[in-house]
């Protein structure tokens, strides 16, 4: 059992969460990810890490409501106990080298973008970040963003917030403004992803993308998290959990990355009204 | 008492196929007190005792047999118990039929003694009548760490624990027992049974740390730094391997290990389960493995209207165990020998590309074949029939043509050394090129068999026995 030190509710459907965890705390590195289940019988799913506290022993985790599973973890209390929790799991990324780095972040992929941006800082680059979210309420992590980086843009679809439009949008400025990247690092919805790869594909600026499908065991068994890349015109099968979750952007297949993430779209709709029922049942 | 001549073994009896193929109870019910003394009696107690040499972990078979004909099932369990930490699990799961019971004498004018059944039964008759501690051994002061809470690691943990060592097991999923737990179906090893053994080896002291990926969480130099005086890797086959044909990554393509696992480890048989799978319809499986055969009937139980296994070569090559294929069979799976699949086909709907069905399977496109030239282990290599392709309506395929090494461990251990298929390399007695470290199991030979995995848990017990008491 694995104790929830600390809890806090960044916005109506996002919550950030320590897990005491030491022997993960001290290994985890930004881009890994842990699996956990919140109870007996419960499902596994896999949340990327947010950051570490290798002294107090605890991992950050903050995570979207977005089916059955989630929306039990977020009644979980500070004290209380979840039943497992196992990583660090997959690649870190690989930030050696990088002089100058535009991350760009998308909804609840923001906070796992920001442990990277914090390392990179940490290590002297240059860090522009482009963060974005629907509206203003669903805002997270824009503090930590402004420490970590040299440039902040903050995005929202309905211009509640910021700068109004998508991320791409600024990104695309100032490509073409001629600022050169090592890197575009990328974390957050898949369709954002694939917009940011082909945004940046005309001025050839490499783009490293976060996957995160489907996956049950996260060390290599079970094959779930596949995914197909097209390397020199010849398709490749990766697996998410043992060689990313982090990618050559250019060379994923997000058409079927998207089309397999929404398997059991129907199930989970489903699992999290339920379980949404449940809780409203224990309150009456 | 006279031995029993005929050439007919007892039967087995197990739930009516019909009811069977819609629940997750175990098949095989077991022998009564009776059928195992009856069956007992047709072993002729051979001098040279053939049957041993074809067990991997050499159990004394003719005198555990012997027991049961004088009605001292504890006395035929302390028997096994001597070579085999795992008997209720290899009484079931054992490919009886080309091991001790290939070689028994009575196979050659009849039915070969129903060896695993007795074994089975001798187990289950321990696991309900007898509860006695297990007698702890004076602890040695050696500490050794096992990698994997499967077949070789429960093995190797439990002959060592025997020894007084102080055993740790770390295993990466969230409970103990490996491929037990999320490869092999309820409907054939229940997970009590499973459950059972891994409890009797924490009696023993041995500690089970679950949710620790080794790779990962520790290294095995860290191991080492903690105290650790040898390690044995048992960490299993690894990734699925897909055909590489086009739609294999269709929405209800499924490797085996994760169709499985779904199921067995994350119970989404159950009625309200809160890991997903694909019910229902149309299945294929492909491949001629016990894995392709537990998938099929796990497929079946899950609501199946039908469901296919689909081989390429004829049943003569078919590598499942025969009980398998014959319950399988019973249960009304359709095998589709000689037949390849060259494609799997999705839906698509040109008006809407929104439609949920998009990228859904459909069907899958099959080749038919025919047995050529032997190749170079003999086997007759399958070659297309030239114009047969047609198309199975199918809305759920699982692809069950084997493992490749997981390169966790491989890839955070310096100095051990791998095959070109990625299996680590060891010698005789499970040592791999670094000192201390052994390994076993599917992680060295690829995906084998549990009493292929126990034997090579024994061996590396034994010679980190040695190698400590040095």
């Amino acid at each position: 059992m694995y104790k929830i030190a600390k809890k806090k509710v960044l916005n109506p459907t996002v919550v950030e969460m320590h897990i005491e965890a030491p022997l993960v705390a001290r290994k985890a590195q930004p881009g890994q990810f842990i699996i956990l289940r919140v109870d007996e019988d419960g499902e596994r799913i896999p949340l990327t890490v947010a950051g570490t506290d290798p002294e107090a022993g605890t991992v950050k985790i903050i995570f979207q409501v977005v089916g059955g599973t989630t929306e039990k973890l977020r009644h979980k209390e500070e004290g209380e106990f979840i039943q497992d929790f196992v990583g660090p799991l997959g690649v870190a990324t690989h930030l050696d080298g990088l002089k100058k780095v535009c991350i760009v972040g998308g909804g609840v992929g923001c906070a796992i973008a920001m442990p990277i941006a914090e390392r990179l800082h940490e290590l002297g680059a240059e860090v522009t970040s482009i963060i974005g979210f629907r509206n203003k309420d669903l805002l997270i992590c824009e503090e930590e963003f402004a420490a970590a980086s040299n440039k902040l843009i903050v995005m929202t679809d309905d211009g509640s917030y910021g700068r109004h439009g998508n991320v791409t949008v600024p990104l695309k400025e100032m490509l073409e403004a001629g600022e050169q990247f090592d890197m575009i690092i990328t974390i957050g919805p898949l369709i954002m992803m694939k917009f940011v790869v082909a945004t940046a594909k005309p001025f050839g600026t490499p783009v490293t993308v976060s996957m995160n499908p489907i996956m049950i065991d996260g060390t290599g068994m079970c094959g779930g998290c596949r995914l197909t890349l097209n390397v020199d015109g010849r398709k490749v099968t990766k697996f998410a959990c043992v060689d990313g979750p982090d990618f050559n952007g250019y060379e994923v297949d997000f058409d079927e990355a998207m089309s397999r993430g929404r398997m059991y779209t129907d199930f989970e709709r489903h699992a999290y009204e339920e379980t949404c029922n449940l809780f409203q049942k224990e309150v009456q | 008492m006279a031995p029993n001549m005929s050439p007919k073994r007892n039967e087995m009896p197990t739930q009516d196929p019909a009811v069977r193929a819609h629940n997750f109870d175990e098949v095989a019910l077991g022998y009564s007190e009776e059928a195992a003394i009856n069956e007992a009696l047709r072993c002729l107690n051979c001098k040279n005792m053939p049957c041993v040499a074809g067990c991997p972990v050499r159990i004394h078979i003719p005198e555990f047999i012997n027991k049961i004909k004088e009605g001292d099932f504890e006395g035929a369990y302390q028997v096994i118990a001597r070579s085999s930490s795992l008997p209720a699990v290899c009484g079931r799961v054992c490919p009886q039929e080309t091991q001790c019971e290939e070689r028994c004498v009575r196979g050659i004018k009849g039915e070969s003694v129903g060896i695993g059944r007795l074994e089975r039964f001798v187990a289950d008759w321990h696991n309900t009548f007898v509860s006695a501690p297990p007698v702890k051994p004076e602890p040695n002061g050696h500490k050794v760490a096992i990698i994997g809470s499967g077949p070789s690691g429960l093995t190797c943990a439990g002959d060592l624990a025997k020894k007084g060592y102080q055993v740790t097991v770390f295993e990466a999923l969230h409970t103990a027992g490996g491929v037990l737990v999320y490869g092999i179906p309820e409907f054939r090893l229940p997970k009590s049974i499973v459950a059972k053994e891994v409890d009797g080896l924490k009696a023993l002291d041995v500690k089970v740390e679950t949710n620790v990926v080794i790779g990962k969480t520790l290294t095995i130099d860290e191991l080492f730094e903690m105290g650790y005086e040898a390690v044995f890797i048992g960490s299993g086959a690894g990734l699925p391997n897909f055909m590489g044909i086009p739609g294999e990554s269709l929405k209800g393509v499924y490797s085996a290990n994760e169709f499985l696992t779904r199921s067995n480890l994350m119970k989404a048989y159950r009625e309200h389960p809160s890991t997903p799978i694909m019910k229902g319809g149309t299945v294929a499986v492909v491949g001629g493995g016990n894995v392709a055969m537990d998938a099929a009937r796990t497929a079946l139980r899950l609501g199946a209207d039908k469901v296919y296994i689909v081989y390429r070569r004829s049943m003569e090559e078919l590598p499942a165990r025969k009980e398998e294929v014959e319950h399988a069979m019973e249960e009304g799976i359709d095998f589709r020998l000689l037949n390849n699949p060259v494609e799997i086909l999705g839906y698509n709907n040109p008006d809407d590309p929104r439609d949920p069905k998009n990228g859904c399977v459909v069907g899958m496109k099959c080749i038919k074949m025919e047995l050529g030239e032997p190749d170079e282990r003999g086997r007759r290599r399958p070659v297309p029939v030239p114009g047969s392709e047609y198309v199975l309506d199918v809305d759920t395929v699982v692809i069950s043509i084997g493992t490749s090494p997981n390169p966790l461990i491989k890839d955070t251990t310096d100095g051990l050394e791998v095959n070109r298929h990625g299996g680590i390399i060891v010698n005789e007695d499970g040592l791999t090129s670094r000192q201390a470290v052994y390994a076993g199991g599917d992680a060295v030979t690829g995906a084998a068999t549990v009493i292929s995995a126990m034997g090579a848990g024994k061996q590396a017990a034994k010679a980190i026995d040695e190698y400590l008491s040095k």
